[in-house]
C-alpha cells in the first residue's frame, strides 16, 4: 500500500525496553481479520491492561507525556515472531512512524518498510543515553533524509539505512509497483529458467 | 574467489536484477497461501487492479482459521466471508486451492512438502513466519508479510536484502529420548532468538545427515525463533528418497534431470560464513521452556535460572516478568511441575513420525486426572495414515481427543484455545505470552516429552520412563 511520504519525524519516544516484545503482543491473533484501520485500538492488550481489563496507567504509551507519540523506542528483538502485518497496522494506527531499538523481527521490519514506519537501529548505549534524554517526554527529532536521531539537547546519533528503503520511504511507496517495474526482466528470466529448469515449471 | 554456501548458490541462481546494496530482485518459484494471511494480499491486489501473474505457482489452503473440531467449522463467524472469499476469487484465477475435505488439506507447511510442492533448490514464499519450515528439502524458504505476499502474487519476485549465512554444525549421535525439538530447543537457548536475525541458517553435520526428513522439518521448523531470516538443510539421498513419488514431485527423466541438478545444492569445503558454530549434540538432553520466550529453555531436568543471573537488564526484566506470567518461581526444577492440558500438533510436530512417538508413549496407559489432551494431525494425509495404523484408537483409548487438522491451539485463532491461568505443554513453537489463549501458561517440549506429562498429569523427564 501507499503511505505518507517520511521525511522528519518529530515528538514525544516512549520506551518499551523488555526484550522480545513479540508481534502477538503487539496483536492479538483474535484481531487479524479485521481492517487495516482497526485494529489499533487493541495494540498491545496483553500488557497494557490492568486484570480487570482497565487501562494500566503505568503503561508507557498511557502516559500523558507521551500520547500521541509518532516514536517508539524499543528493546532487543522487537517484533519477533509471527509475520503478521497487522502488528504494524496497529503501530501505524497509532501514529507511530518510527521504531527505534538495537534489533527486530526481519519480517517485521520488512512490514513496516511497506507500511511507511521507519525502523532505527542504534547501539545498546546509544538507545541507553536516547531513552535518559526522553523519559519525561522530551520530543526525539528523527530526520531520514540526513539519517540521524536527535535528543532535544542536541545530542545526534547517526543510523544507517539501505538507500532502496530510504527512498521508497521518502516517496511513500511500497515495493508491489517497483516490482511491476521489472516485469520485462522478470519475463526473460522466466523464459532462460524454463529451458534451465524443466521440471520446475511442469507442475502435474 | 572462495566457495559458496548452499544458500548463496541458490540465492544466485534466482537473482532476477541487483539493486543498490546487497538488495535484489528475487525470482520465487512457488507460494503458498493460507486463510489467515491470504485474505489481505488478495485483497491489496484487487483494489489496485492488478492480476495474479503465476496462479500455477500459487497454493492455498485453510489451516489458521479451520476448527480442528469434527465440523471443521470456520471461526469465528467473520472469518467464514474471509477464507470463502479467498478460495472463491483463488479458484476463478486458477490457484490451485486444497480444500477441508479434499482430504490434502493441512497445515501448509506439512501439506506443502507431502505433497511435492516444496523442492531442493527453489525459492518458496508464504505469508506466515514457519515457512523455514520448508528449508528442510534444499529450497531457500521465506517468510514475509501479507504486502510481500501480495508482491509475488503480482509480479513472481521479491526485492530483498541478501541474508548473510550463517552455520550451525551439530555432531554426534542423540541420545535416547532426544527429539529433533530439543536439538532445535537447545540451539536456542544456547544461541538466542536474535542470533539469526538478517541470517540464512544452514544445518550441518552428522546429526543432521543421520536425521530423518520428518525431524529436519522440525528442526528447520524453529529456525524463526532463532531469528533467522530461514533455515536450510542441504539435499541427500534422505531428501531424495523422501521425495520421489510425491504428487506433485517431478517423474521419469524430469527427476532424473532434477536430481543431477539438485547435486551441486551443497556448501563447497572453502565457503566462508557469516557466523559458523558447532554443537556437540551427544551433550543435548530433552528440553522444556520455562518462560515466554523460545530462548527460556532449559534440559528437562534443569531448574529455573533467577532473573538477577541474567546476562542483560533487558533480560532480567524479560525473565522476571516471563516467571510473573507462568507463575513459577526462580530455583524451581521442571519435573513434578503439574499440567492442566497438553496439545500435540502445529506445524513443528504434527507429522506422522511425532504421532508414532507421542503414540509410543501413551499406549495402553491414560491420561491423568484433570488433564485435557489432544492430538492435531498436521494434514489430512497424515490423519489418515495415522488412522490406518490405529495411532487415533491408541489416543482416545488413553483419553486423548482426536482432532481435525489446522494450526489448532498453536495460533489459537479459531476457539482452540487453552483457558485462562491453565498451564499446556505444547508441541508447539512459540511460548508467548497469550499465543495460546489469553493468559494461558505454555511449555515448549518434544511430541514424546508432552505425552508423558499427559499420562502423569506433570512434568516428566521421559528418559526416567
Amino acid at each position: 500500500m501507499s503511505f505518507t511520504p517520511l521525511d522528519q519525524i518529530r515528538g514525544p519516544a516512549p520506551a518499551l525496553l523488555v526484550a522480545n516484545i513479540d508481534t502477538d503482543i503487539i496483536i492479538r491473533v483474535d484481531h487479524l481479520t479485521k481492517g487495516r484501520d482497526e485494529v489499533a485500538a487493541f495494540a498491545f492488550d496483553a500488557i497494557r491492561l490492568r486484570s480487570d481489563g482497565t487501562n494500566d496507567p503505568a503503561f508507557p504509551l498511557h502516559q500523558p507525556r507521551f500520547r500521541g507519540a509518532p516514536i517508539l523506542i524499543t528493546g532487543p528483538n522487537f517484533g519477533c515472531g509471527s509475520s503478521r502485518e497487522p502488528a504494524v497496522w496497529a503501530l501505524a494506527g497509532l501514529g507511530i512512524r518510527c521504531v527505534i531499538g538495537t534489533t527486530f523481527g526481519d519480517i517485521f521490519a520488512a512490514n513496516c518498510a511497506q507500511n511507511g514506519v521507519l525502523v532505527v537501529a542504534l547501539s545498546p548505549d546509544d538507545i541507553e543515553q536516547l531513552v535518559a534524554r526522553t523519559a519525561a517526554g522530551q520530543p526525539v527529532t528523527v530526520d531520514l533524509g540526513a539519517q540521524t536521531v536527535a535528543a532535544s539537547d542536541g545530542a545526534t546519533w547517526s543510523f544507517s539505512i539501505p538507500s532502496g528503503t530510504k527512498h521508497s520511504l521518502m516517496a511513500g511507496l511500497d515495493d508491489i509497483e517497483l516490482a511491476l517495474q521489472a516485469i520485462d526482466a522478470i519475463t526473460q528470466w522466466q523464459e532462460r529458467d524454463r529451458l534451465r529448469r524443466p521440471w520446475l515449471w511442469a507442475i502435474t | 574467489m572462495p566457495g559458496q554456501t548452499l544458500f548463496d548458490k541458490i540465492w544466485d541462481a534466482h537473482v532476477v536484477e541487483q539493486l543498490d546494496d546487497d538488495w535484489a530482485v528475487l525470482h520465487i518459484d512457488r507460494h503458498l497461501v493460507h486463510d489467515l494471511s491470504g485474505p489481505p494480499a488478495l485483497a491489496e491486489l484487487t483494489a489496485r487492479r492488478i492480476p495474479i501473474r503465476h496462479p500455477e505457482l500459487t497454493f492455498a489452503t485453510p489451516d489458521h482459521l479451520v476448527s480442528s473440531g469434527p465440523s471443521r467449522r470456520v471461526d469465528p463467524a467473520d472469518s467464514t466471508s474471509i477464507w470463502a472469499g479467498l478460495r472463491a476469487a483463488a479458484r476463478q484465477v486458477g490457484v490451485t486451492v486444497f480444500d477441508v475435505d479434499g482430504g490434502d488439506q493441512g497445515i501448509v507447511h506439512v501439506m506443502g512438502p507431502e505433497l511435492g510442492l516444496v523442492l531442493p533448490g527453489l525459492t518458496l514464499v508464504c505469508s506466515d513466519s514457519h515457512t523455514c519450515t520448508n528449508g528442510a528439502l534444499g529450497a531457500l524458504a521465506l517468510g514475509v508479510g501479507s504486502s510481500q505476499s501480495a508482491q509475488v502474487l503480482a509480479a513472481q519476485v521479491l526485492r530483498l536484502q541478501r541474508p548473510r549465512p550463517m552455520r550451525i554444525r551439530l555432531d554426534g549421535a542423540l541420545g535416547d529420548g532426544v527429539t529433533a525439538k530439543d536439538v532445535a530447543l537447545h540451539l536456542i537457548a544456547r544461541l538466542g532468538t536474535a542470533a539469526g536475525t538478517g541470517r540464512a541458517v544452514e544445518y550441518a553435520g552428522s546429526t543432521v545427515g543421520a536425521m530423518s526428513m520428518e525431524e529436519r522439518l522440525t528442526l528447520c521448523n524453529l529456525s524463526v525463533e532463532l531469528g533467522a531470516r530461514t533455515g536450510i538443510i542441504a539435499p541427500d539421498d534422505i531428501t531424495l528418497a523422501w521425495l520421489q513419488g510425491r504428487r506433485h514431485a517431478p517423474e521419469g527423466a524430469a527427476w532424473e534431470q532434477a536430481t543431477a541438478a539438485w547435486a551441486a545444492l551443497v556448501s563447497d569445503d572453502d565457503a566462508v560464513f557469516d557466523v559458523d558454530v558447532a554443537f556437540d549434540a551427544t551433550l543435548i538432553v530433552p528440553m522444556i521452556t520455562w518462560g515466554t520466550s523460545p530462548e527460556h529453555a532449559i534440559g528437562i531436568d534443569g531448574v529455573i535460572p533467577h532473573p538477577d543471573d541474567a546476562p542483560t537488564p533487558a533480560q532480567r526484566d524479560s525473565w522476571a516478568a516471563a516467571l510473573d506470567y507462568m507463575g513459577l518461581e526462580p530455583g524451581r526444577g521442571m519435573v513434578g511441575l503439574p499440567v492442566d492440558w497438553v496439545f500435540i500438533g502445529s506445524c513443528a510436530n504434527s507429522r506422522l513420525s511425532d504421532l508414532r512417538a507421542a503414540a509410543h508413549v501413551v499406549a495402553g496407559q491414560t491420561i491423568a486426572r484433570g488433564v485435557t489432551a489432544w492430538v492435531v494431525p498436521g494434514s489430512e494425509r497424515v490423519r489418515a495414515q495415522a488412522e490406518a495404523e490405529g495411532l487415533d484408537r491408541v489416543f482416545i483409548a488413553a483419553g486423548f481427543e482426536w482432532r481435525t487438522p489446522g494450526c489448532s491451539m498453536c495460533v489459537a485463532a479459531n476457539g482452540d484455545r487453552v483457558p485462562p491461568g491453565a498451564r499446556c505443554v505444547s508441541t508447539s513453537n512459540r511460548n508467548f505470552v497469550g499465543r495460546q489463549g489469553p493468559n494461558a501458561r505454555t511449555h515448549l517440549a518434544s511430541p514424546a516429552t508432552a505425552a508423558a506429562a499427559a499420562i502423569a498429569g506433570a512434568l516428566v523427564d521421559v528418559r526416567s520412563r
